[in-house]
């Protein structure tokens, strides 16, 4: 990787208290359904936490990011806020959707998270439309969208790369490649070597990273924010990583291999991020502690809040199904 | 709501379609056009519906697409949710079903499971219907899927008044909608109907007045209708026909009038009958009207198989006027 996208101290720094999130929530996220306190179907993401903490880091809260059912570390990173984000996953009043969305289709386009969805590969289509819309007001926002390897075997990644190509759309087609779609490996389903090198059919750069690894992730981040505002275009991002659980929580995870995922837990990028900026003396042992403290404080007080919130009332069965004013 | 005409000189469905767009993108810049073959260099499109828009208002708000319908689709609900109001084409109906996810899974739910947050105002413009020999990949009307979609409006005009004034509500509306155009009707004239003129969603419009039995069809079939009154007529039968405009939401209020006047009901389409319009309005009006109705009510469509290649099968295929007022007379005299 170059220098010139090089993250500096402070935003490595930044970087981690995202990735320090993103990793509390989701063994919260397993805790609370393990006792039995909720009931969701629930895509952990552990494992994959550096990458959107680093994707997020290089963009401004202005940016668009379209996401899919395991994208809460992607929410989290973009900025949604924990109380409306367990209460939405709890399917309650307070939640960002009201409770209709559910973990598999939230949305905050507060901080310019746009859709979520539950539809493998689709999330790049909807994306190139919200580029689009950016590249006709001329107003320089770039838009994300996340998927994982198995996406890129539906004929919706292929239409919406060729189309971002053609049109020279602003948007980051960002591929964290856990190596298993579903239950299924990578070498089972994918007739490419990479996911990057599918950019090359669409004209377009695909690059491959180390989507563990904060520097190299950072830089692939910023070159392709920095490209696209500078209106040349799309970039793929292939951002290798593993997924730790199975494809849902609570899946056998049969499938896996035990002795790679074994090698990829002794890898945990979270806690080689921790000490490695302690090493670098970006931040001290005291520091980390008290940041990941006030990370428990804060996910305890929104899992109890979103706990304590009601469920929709049952007019909201029918509500938001046209424009309020329009039930047919 | 009837047209004023402010021109005297006639225009067809397609032509009233343009202008709509024009109109439209005219009064409103958020207003976009995208599909295959849409622009001008590309003859807006196959028909021509599109053309004269991108030479006009520019290839930034009128775009030629890749023949990809998920990524057409998919940009149309992206610049949709961050303000723009696109109208998309896909070109055939049949094609569709290539883009059934975009559609049915984001297009319709999001203003839902965001909980109001999204919306998604786009118009879908595609063509059908049978008659030019296209066999059973080009020519399918398939609304009923669309008006099972939650979350879906679903418009189908039957004359240029109509097509424009759709148009023109569809593109307003804040939720998507499907607007069928049907293909051989293309070229037929009517009424030029003045700019602005906006046919409200879910308003039918009582297409001829009459008191034996109801006839509730739409798109090119209410041709078809109104060409069955006369043999009716003739056979001593009065005929009530509503052109439905709106598929989904359909305009009760209209139809329950019009029925509890008559006291019979037929309902034509093209669409296959089975499991089609007729029997959501059929289920719905003997439930209103059980043990007020003179007869049952009928469904007249297209039988449970593909359209045909062949041209006496594919004559035989969708409603014609003769079926109709066949059907009709029959069921005001047998029971």
């Amino acid at each position: 990787m170059t220098s010139t996208y090089a993250p500096d101290r402070t935003t490595l720094f930044g970087i981690y208290k995202r990735v320090a999130l993103l990793k509390a929530n989701d063994e919260r996220s397993r805790k609370v359904i393990m006792t039995g306190r909720l009931v969701m179907p629930y895509y952990s993401y552990r494992g994959q936490e550096v990458i959107p903490a680093a994707m997020a880091t290089a963009l401004t809260d202005d940016d668009y990011w379209v996401t899919i059912y395991r994208g809460i570390h992607d929410m989290l990173a973009k900025g949604m806020p924990l109380n409306d984000l367990w209460a939405e996953i709890a399917g309650r009043v307070d939640g960002t959707c009201k409770g209709k969305g559910g973990p598999m289709h939230l949305t905050y386009p507060e901080k310019g998270i746009m859709v979520t969805t539950g539809i493998v590969g689709s999330s790049m289509p909807i994306a190139n439309g919200i580029a689009w819309g950016s590249q006709l007001k001329g107003n320089n926002r770039v838009t994300v969208a996340t998927f994982g390897d198995g996406a890129t075997n539906i004929g919706a990644f292929h239409e919406s790369l060729n189309l971002a190509s053609v049109w020279k759309l602003p948007v980051i087609f960002l591929c964290q490649n856990n190596l298993y779609s579903e239950h299924t490996t990578y070498e089972k389903a994918t007739a490419a070597k990479r996911v990057a090198d599918r950019a090359a059919a669409y004209n377009m750069p695909g690059v491959r990273v180390n989507g563990n690894d904060p520097v190299e992730m950072y830089a692939a981040a910023r070159e392709a924010v920095d490209r696209a505002r500078a209106g040349d275009g799309p970039t793929l991002i292939e951002a290798m990583t593993f997924r730790f659980y199975g494809h849902v929580f609570g899946d056998a995870d049969a499938y896996m291999d035990k002795g790679q995922k074994q090698a990829a837990m002794d890898a945990d990028p979270v806690p080689l991020f921790r000490a490695r900026l302690i090493a670098e003396g970006i931040a001290t042992e005291a520091e980390l502690v008290a940041i990941e403290a006030e990370i428990e404080t804060r996910i305890d007080t929104a899992v109890e809040f979103a706990l304590a919130s009601a469920f929709p009332d049952l007019g909201e069965l029918t509500r938001d199904v046209y424009a309020e004013g329009e039930v047919a | 709501m009837n047209a004023t005409a402010t021109n005297a000189k006639p225009v067809t469905i397609l032509q009233a379609i343009n202008s709509a767009l024009a109109d439209a993108m005219a009064e409103d810049e958020t207003v976009l056009v995208l599909g295959e073959d849409v622009a001008d260099p590309e003859e807006g499109g196959v028909v021509g519906v599109t053309k004269g828009l991108s030479t006009r208002f520019g290839d930034h708000r009128v775009r030629s697409t890749p023949i990809s319908e998920q990524a057409i689709i998919g940009a149309a609900i992206g610049a949709s949710l961050v303000g723009f109001r696109p109208v998309a084409e896909i070109m055939l109906m049949n094609f569709t079903t290539v883009a059934m996810d975009m559609i049915v899974n984001h297009a319709a739910k999001l203003r839902f499971m965001s909980g109001g947050q999204t919306h998604v105002p786009i118009v879908i413009r595609t063509m059908t219907g049978t008659g030019f020999a296209s066999g059973g990949q080009h020519c399918d009307y398939l609304e009923a899927w669309f008006a099972h979609t939650a979350g879906m409006k679903v418009v189908a005009p039957s004359n240029p008044a109509d097509a424009y004034g759709l148009m023109r509500a569809a593109i307003l509306d804040p939720d998507p909608v499907l607007y069928i155009e049907n293909l051989p009707s293309y070229w037929t004239p009517g009424e030029a109907p003045p700019t602005g003129f906006v046919v409200p969603l879910g308003k039918a419009r009582v297409a001829k007045e009459g008191t034996d039995i109801t006839i509730v069809s739409y798109s090119r079939v209410l041709t078809e209708v109104l060409g069955a009154v006369e043999a009716m007529e003739a056979a001593g039968v009065s005929a009530e026909v509503i052109d439905l405009r709106t598929i989904s939401p359909w305009d009760k209020e209209t139809v329950f009038a019009s029925v509890a006047k008559t006291g019979r009901c037929l309902i034509a389409h093209e669409a296959v009958t089975q499991f089609g319009v007729g029997a959501e309005i059929a289920a719905t009006l003997q439930a209103e009207f059980f043990g007020q109705l003179k007869a049952p009510v009928g469904r007249l469509g297209a039988p449970y198989a593909p359209v045909p290649f062949s041209k006496p099968l594919e004559a035989a295929y969708a409603p014609t006027a003769a079926r109709i007022a066949e059907v009709a007379i029959a069921l005001t005299k047998d029971h």
